[in-house]
C-alpha cells in the first residue's frame, strides 16, 4: 500500500494530511503557524505520522501548499492552494462545481470542473477584508474566544450594519457600536453578514454554481456557514475536514504522481 | 548584397531602442540647460509630428515618470508628492512628475526642460487636470484636443461617411488652433512641408509597428509584448515622426522577419501563449515578466502596446498631399482606436486568441489609474464567455510599490499556470 502526504502552511495554521491508495484519509494534524514555518511544516507532518501509525519511508510522495509551500523542506514539489482546494473540494463532494475557501489571511473564490481542475478564480485584494482575520480582529475586540464567535453572533435579533471594510478599522467600528449599546450577538452578526456579502461578491466574479462547497479554517464557525448559506440561498458542502481541503487535495496530487510513476508491466517489457 | 549577420541582427531592436532612448533624455538635458521650454504631450496621442515643426523638445511625462519607477526611486518622488499634498489615491504618475517639477526638474535620467506649452487628448481624464497644474505652476498654454470617441451604441464612424467626415473636421478645427498657437509660442511660422516630412517619418513607424505586432503571430514568438515591447514602444512614442524612429522601424522589421523566417523567438521555451491587458508593473519590471516565463508562459501581444502607442498600432498612413486634413483623420483613427483598447479591450482580445493562438490572458488592473483598469473586470467576463481559455487577474501598480505584493502575484500566477498545464493534459488524454 502507497502513502502520499499534503501538507499546507497557512499563515495561521499547518494542516497536514496522509492518504492511502485508496484516497482515504488515515492521518492528519492542524497546528498553529507560528514564526518558525519550516518547523511547523516538520511537527504537523510528524503528528500526522504519528496519528496514522504509518513510517515516513512509507509516504512515497509529499506536496506542500500554501504561502509556506515552499518551506516544506522535506517535500517533493509545490503546489498552489487554489489548485489544491479545487482537488480536494471535487474529491470530498463530488458535485462541486464552485469552491469558497476561507482562511486566515485572504478568501477565494474557486470554479471548478468535475474533475476538480481550476477552471477560473478569484481572491480577496491585497487587504483582509473578508477574510478570518476580520473575525479574528471582532472577536479582540469583544473579548470572545474564537470558537465562540459563530455561536453567539446566531442569537441576534437586530443585526448592525458593519460598513467598513478594512480589518483594522471594523476593531474600531464594532467598539463604536458598543459604545452605542448594541448587543454583543447583534454586533456580531453584523460582523459575519459584512463578510458575506464581499464573499458572495468575490463568487460572482467567478460565476456561482451549485454545489458550492466551503473550506479553510473559517468552515469551523457555525454562524459564518449560516450567513453565507443566507447571502447565496443555498446550502453549502461542509465537513469536518474543510478546514484540511488544501492539505487533501496536495495529498491527493501527490497520489496522482505515484500512480503516474507505476509503469505498468506490459509497458516496461516492450521499453 | 549584404549579407545579414544573424548575432548583429538577433536582439538589435532591444539594444538601438535602449540607445535611443538614452539619447532622448541626454537631448532633453541639453534643452534643459539652455533653459529652452519643451512641449509637454502624452503618449495617447501626442501630435509630435505637428510639434516638430516648430522645433519643440517633446517631453513625455507618463515615460519619465514610470522610468522613476523601473530604476526604483519612484518611492522617493511619490512620497515627495504626497508631502506637498497630493492624495496617494491619485495617478503615480502624476505624482512622480510633480516631484521632478518641484525639484526643478532633476530626474534619474538627466534634467527634463520645463514647459513652454501642453498639449492632450481627452483620451485620459487625468490629462487634463495634469497639465492645468503646469499651467498653474508655469503660466503656459495648455491644448486639449477633444478627439470623438467609439460611440458605444452605434459603433464606428468609418472614413467616407458623412458622420466621420463631421468629426474629422472638428479635429481639424482644433490641429488648425493649434498651430497658430504653436506659432506665437515657438516664434516660428509653421512650415507645412516639414509637416510632411514628419508624416513620412511617421508613416513608416506606423507601418512598422503594425508589422512587428503582426509578426508576432509566429510560433514561437520573436518578441515578448510586455519587456521588449514596451522597449520598442517607448521609441515609437520618444521619436515619433523622426527620421531616427522612422529608421528604427524598419531595422526592426527587418529583425523580426527574419527571425520569425528562421523560428528564433525569445529566450525561453514557449510553452503557453498568452496576452496582456493593462499597463505593466512597473516597479518590479523584470521579476514581473519572469512570473510567467519561469513556467514558459510568453506575452505575445498586449493592449498596452496598442494604446500607449496611441493607436499608431493601426499601421495608420497619412497622406501628405494634404497633410493638416490628413493628420486630422489619422490622428482620430488612432487616438479613437487607442481610447478602444482600454474601453472596449474585449473585442480586441477575443480576435488575439484566435489570431495569436493564444492559451490565456492576463489582466492587470492598476490601483493608480481607474481610467484604464475599470471595465477589465467586464471585458474578461466577456472574454471568457466568448472563448474557451482561461485568464488570470491580478492587480497592483504601475508605479507605487507599495501596493504591489510580489508573493500573492506569484501565488495567483502559479495557480494560473497549474491551471493551464491541467487543461492541457486534459486535452491530450481526450484526444488519445
Amino acid at each position: 500500500m502507497a502513502y502520499a502526504a499534503g501538507v499546507d502552511v497557512g499563515s495561521t495554521q499547518t494542516k497536514a494530511i496522509i492518504i492511502n491508495e485508496d484516497r482515504e484519509i488515515v492521518g492528519r494534524c492542524l497546528t498553529d503557524t507560528g514564526a518558525n514555518v519550516v518547523v511547523a511544516a516538520e511537527n504537523a507532518f510528524a503528528e500526522a505520522l504519528r496519528t496514522s501509525g504509518i513510517r515516513e519511508e512509507e509516504v512515497e510522495y509529499v506536496i506542500g501548499t500554501g504561502y509556506g509551500r515552499y518551506r516544506v523542506t522535506f517535500g517533493n514539489t509545490q503546489v498552489t492552494e487554489i489548485s489544491c482546494h479545487a482537488r480536494g473540494a471535487a474529491q470530498m463532494f463530488p458535485g462541486t462545481k464552485t469552491v469558497l475557501d476561507m482562511g486566515g489571511q485572504d478568501t477565494k473564490a474557486i470554479r471548478v470542473s468535475p474533475k476538480g481542475e481550476v477552471l477560473d478564480f478569484c481572491m480577496n485584494d491585497k487587504c483582509a477584508a473578508g477574510t478570518g482575520r476580520f473575525l479574528g480582529a471582532a472577536a479582540a475586540a469583544l473579548d470572545i474566544p474564537l470558537s465562540d464567535l459563530g455561536n453567539v453572533a446566531m442569537k441576534a435579533e437586530r443585526p448592525v450594519k458593519i460598513s467598513t471594510t478594512c480589518t483594522v478599522f471594523a476593531e474600531s467600528e464594532v467598539l463604536s457600536w458598543l459604545g452605542k449599546g448594541k448587543k454583543i450577538e447583534d454586533i456580531l452578526w453584523g460582523v459575519h453578514l459584512s463578510i458575506a456579502s464581499r464573499s458572495t461578491a468575490l463568487l460572482r466574479r467567478v460565476g456561482i454554481e451549485d454545489e458550492i462547497t466551503f473550506t479553510g479554517g473559517v468552515t469551523k464557525n457555525a454562524g459564518m456557514i449560516k450567513s453565507l448559506e443566507q447571502a447565496l440561498k443555498t446550502k453549502l458542502n461542509v465537513s469536518d475536514d474543510s478546514h484540511y481541503m488544501g492539505a487533501l487535495g496536495a495529498a491527493l496530487f501527490a497520489l496522482d504522481h505515484i500512480l503516474a510513476g507505476r509503469v505498468p508491466t506490459e509497458e516496461k517489457e516492450t521499453a | 548584397m549584404t549579407e545579414i549577420n544573424k548575432d548583429e541582427l538577433v536582439g538589435r531592436g532591444n539594444k538601438e531602442g535602449a540607445d535611443l532612448f538614452r539619447e532622448w533624455f541626454d537631448d532633453l538635458a541639453d534643452h534643459a540647460k539652455k533653459g529652452e521650454g519643451a512641449a509637454y504631450v502624452f503618449v495617447m496621442g501626442s501630435m509630435a509630428e505637428l510639434l516638430h515643426v516648430f522645433d519643440f523638445p517633446l517631453v513625455l511625462p507618463e515615460i519619465t515618470s514610470l522610468q522613476t519607477a523601473v530604476r526604483r526611486v519612484a518611492d522617493t518622488y511619490l512620497a515627495e508628492a504626497e508631502d506637498y499634498g497630493y492624495s496617494p489615491d491619485i495617478c503615480g504618475y502624476v505624482k512622480a512628475d510633480i516631484a521632478v517639477q518641484l525639484r526643478g526638474g532633476q530626474h534619474p535620467m538627466g534634467q527634463i526642460p520645463k514647459p513652454s506649452i501642453a498639449v492632450m487628448t481627452n483620451a485620459c481624464n487625468t490629462y487634463i487636470k495634469w497639465a492645468e497644474i503646469w499651467e498653474r505652476i508655469y503660466k503656459i498654454p495648455i491644448v486639449v484636443i477633444d478627439v470623438p470617441a467609439t460611440r458605444a451604441a452605434g459603433g464606428q464612424f468609418q472614413p467616407g461617411s458623412s458622420d466621420f467626415e463631421r468629426d474629422r473636421k472638428y479635429v481639424e478645427a482644433q490641429i488648425r488652433e493649434l498651430i497658430t498657437l504653436c506659432e506665437e509660442v515657438s516664434g516660428k511660422k509653421f512650415d507645412i512641408d516639414r509637416l510632411r516630412e514628419s508624416l513620412g517619418y511617421a508613416n513608416d513607424m506606423n507601418e512598422g509597428w503594425r508589422r512587428v505586432l503582426e509578426l508576432n503571430k509566429s510560433k514561437p514568438s520573436l518578441f515578448n509584448a510586455v519587456t521588449d515591447g514596451t522597449v520598442y514602444l517607448g521609441v515609437s512614442n520618444n521619436l515619433r515622426g523622426t527620421k531616427k524612429g522612422s529608421q528604427f522601424f524598419k531595422n526592426l522589421v527587418e529583425e523580426m522577419e527574419y527571425k520569425s523566417a528562421h523560428g528564433i523567438g525569445t529566450q525561453i521555451v514557449e510553452k503557453y501563449r498568452l496576452g496582456f491587458v493593462g499597463v505593466p508593473c512597473y516597479p518590479i519590471f523584470r521579476r514581473f515578466s519572469e512570473m510567467f516565463t519561469e513556467w514558459g508562459g510568453n506575452f505575445v501581444h498586449s493592449t498596452y502596446l496598442n494604446f500607449a502607442s496611441g493607436g499608431g498600432s493601426l499601421g495608420y498612413q497619412y497622406d501628405v498631399n494634404r497633410p493638416i486634413e490628413s493628420l486630422a483623420e489619422g490622428f482620430l483613427i488612432s487616438v479613437r482606436e487607442a481610447m478602444d483598447n482600454m474601453f472596449h479591450q474585449d473585442r480586441v482580445v477575443i480576435d488575439w486568441v484566435k489570431n495569436y493562438d493564444l492559451d490565456g490572458v492576463v489582466y492587470h488592473p492598476i490601483k493608480s489609474c481607474r481610467t484604464v483598469s475599470t471595465g477589465l473586470a467586464d471585458g474578461r467576463r466577456a472574454m471568457m464567455a466568448a472563448t474557451d481559455i482561461p485568464s488570470l487577474f491580478i492587480e497592483s501598480d504601475m508605479m507605487d510599490k507599495r501596493v504591489v505584493s510580489e508573493a500573492q502575484m506569484k501565488n495567483r500566477a502559479d495557480a494560473f499556470f497549474e491551471g493551464l498545464a491541467s487543461r492541457r493534459e486534459m486535452a491530450k488524454l481526450a484526444q488519445s
